[in-house]
């Protein structure tokens, strides 16, 4: 690969529908990608109530093919893969020996030897080569098809109704975590119900030169439904109310998937070894080491990544993730507490003593108060 | 975006409307839309005196956080109260509706020395892209 920075950085295939559009462009893991159209809070107010079109062709693609492609992922990865049924999708973890969490991914399995691995884009690179290392020696074949993909996410709860006379596929028989071949608008794309927003809604893995196209008639076909192209930002405040961790903030190679609360995606029942399954053994059995908390500000000041938490004016935690929720009206946040702060501060939050104010955040040298509350901050009406 | 010409610009991304031994202060444009989407906005209070160059609030937008660092010294005798109930004006008319604050300037209508003009800054964004 040639040095990113020379080139400056990679355009994805709509990064010119996004220039069009005048959307305010930011580089991101490499990618120059749309941070906002317009408002942040209009487009995540849209997700919520109607639906918004994303780029994600920054994400990597990883595929895994052979004989031994599902054996090759239950080694490499922290779920069973080999249990997983053709056209359906699991949620896992990659990690290191130690049980440091190096990526958390999205794997379908498209065929019984033909899995798709989707990376975050910042760590694409070391993902592929981790599991080309771990498949190693196996009947499998692993190959970075980032650039053979365009990625686009519709979202929201109008997305089913926008998408249904588009696709030739029953979007009533695609259940949540499914995915498989479809034509979307005629083109044929990998079409899967998943999502980082908390609302129902599609990812369409199309090709590259499809890409524009299919972007315009989603457009249009979603407009008269309040569909409105979405940002990285309103991306990240949406996953941020649905409790959602993203690497870097609540995930990284310092934390197990105990401390995540993701502990259920070690599948220590499947058969044969994994990477860090002795590590993650010890994990499990000495409990997380901090405990991943939701709060909620009572002032206005907006709890951020790396900010301390305070319990009775003494640090007992950190920040990872904070934004003013547009759905919830108040600062919202993720941190790691110490285990014995975040049973205290349930208890505040639940017990007689709800509202003393002994749980804070220092936003800038002042501590503001919070209060605990349970995750995901935003679940979607059923 | 727009740089209206009649002010006078920080390379903090601060305006000052000058009027009389009175100015005016507000965010900029450009600062506007480099925040997102403003949420909360703390001012100084009225009475507090501030310092040119030195912080005497600060803006919360979605993403981040930013201080206000005051353009003038003096006295505040008026604060923008219309911001705290809709902190969006500074997003929708970061020139008028959405002004921050009023100040008696210690100097009765000097402005301290380096304040840039609407060109200066003009070219001061040019270069930040």
């Amino acid at each position: 690969m040639s040095d990113p920075d020379a080139a400056g950085p990679r355009r994805t295939p709509l990064t010119a529908v996004h220039e069009r559009l005048g959307a305010a462009l930011t580089d991101f893991a490499g990618w120059l990608m749309p941070l906002r159209y317009t408002s942040e809070t209009a487009e995540h107010n849209a997700v919520r109530t109607a639906a918004g079109l994303f780029d994600l062709s920054h994400m990597g693609e990883i595929a895994v093919t052979g004989p031994g492609a599902g054996e090759a992922l239950d080694y490499a990865l922290t779920g069973d893969l080999s249990g997983l049924a053709p056209g359906r999708a699991r949620y896992t973890l990659i990690c290191a020996p130690d049980g440091g969490v190096l990526d958390d991914l999205i794997v379908y399995r498209l065929g019984d030897e033909d899995f798709l691995v989707v990376a975050n884009a910042s760590n694409a690179a070391r993902v592929h080569g981790e599991l080309a290392e771990r498949a190693a020696g196996r009947p499998a074949v692993v190959t970075d098809q980032t650039a053979d993909y365009a990625l686009i996410a519709l979202q929201g709860p109008a997305a089913a109704a926008i998408l249904a006379p588009l696709t030739d596929a029953d979007l009533a028989a695609l259940r949540y975590y499914a995915g498989h071949p479809a034509t979307v608008d005629g083109r044929k794309v990998m079409l899967a119900r998943t999502g980082y927003t908390g609302e129902d809604g599609f990812e369409i893995f199309a090709r590259p030169d499809d890409a524009e196209p299919l972007w315009a008639t989603l457009a249009e076909a979603g407009a008269g439904h309040g569909l409105v192209p979405a940002g990285l930002a309103a991306r990240d405040t949406l996953r941020l109310e649905a409790g959602m961790a993203l690497y870097g903030n609540e995930l990284g190679p310092d934390i197990t998937p105990f401390d995540a609360g993701l502990g259920r995606v070690v599948k220590f029942t499947k058969p044969g070894d994994f990477v860090g399954r002795d590590a993650l053994a010890r994990a499990a059995e000495a409990g997380p080491r901090r405990v991943l908390t939701g709060l909620a500000g009572e002032s206005r000041r907006v709890p951020r990544h790396g900010y301390s938490v305070l319990w009775d004016g003494q640090p007992c935690g950190t920040v990872t993730s904070g934004a003013p929720s547009p759905t919830l009206g108040v600062p919202i946040a993720l941190a790691y507490l110490e285990p014995e702060a975040a049973r205290e501060a349930a208890e505040e939050a639940t017990g007689a003593g709800a509202g003393t104010g002994r749980l804070a955040v220092d936003v800038r040298g002042r501590a503001e108060p919070a209060r605990a509350v349970p995750l995901p901050f935003y679940r979607r009406p059923a | 975006m727009t740089v209206p010409p009649e002010l006078h610009y920080t390379a903090e991304h601060e305006w000052v409307r000058l009027d009389g031994p009175a100015a005016s202060v507000g965010i900029t444009d450009h600062a506007q839309r480099a925040l997102g989407d403003v949420v909360y906005v703390s001012l100084p209070q009225v009475g507090a005196t501030v310092t040119a160059g030195e912080p005497c609030g600060e803006v919360e937008s979605t993403k981040s956080v930013s201080d206000i660092y005051s353009p003038v010294d003096g006295e505040v005798t008026e604060i923008n109260e219309e911001i705290d109930e809709d902190p969006a004006l500074v997003n929708a008319d970061p020139y008028g509706a959405g002004w921050l604050f009023r100040v008696a300037l210690a100097s009765g209508g000097e402005l301290p020395a380096g304040m840039l003009s609407a060109d200066d800054y003009l070219e001061l964004t040019k270069e930040a892209g």
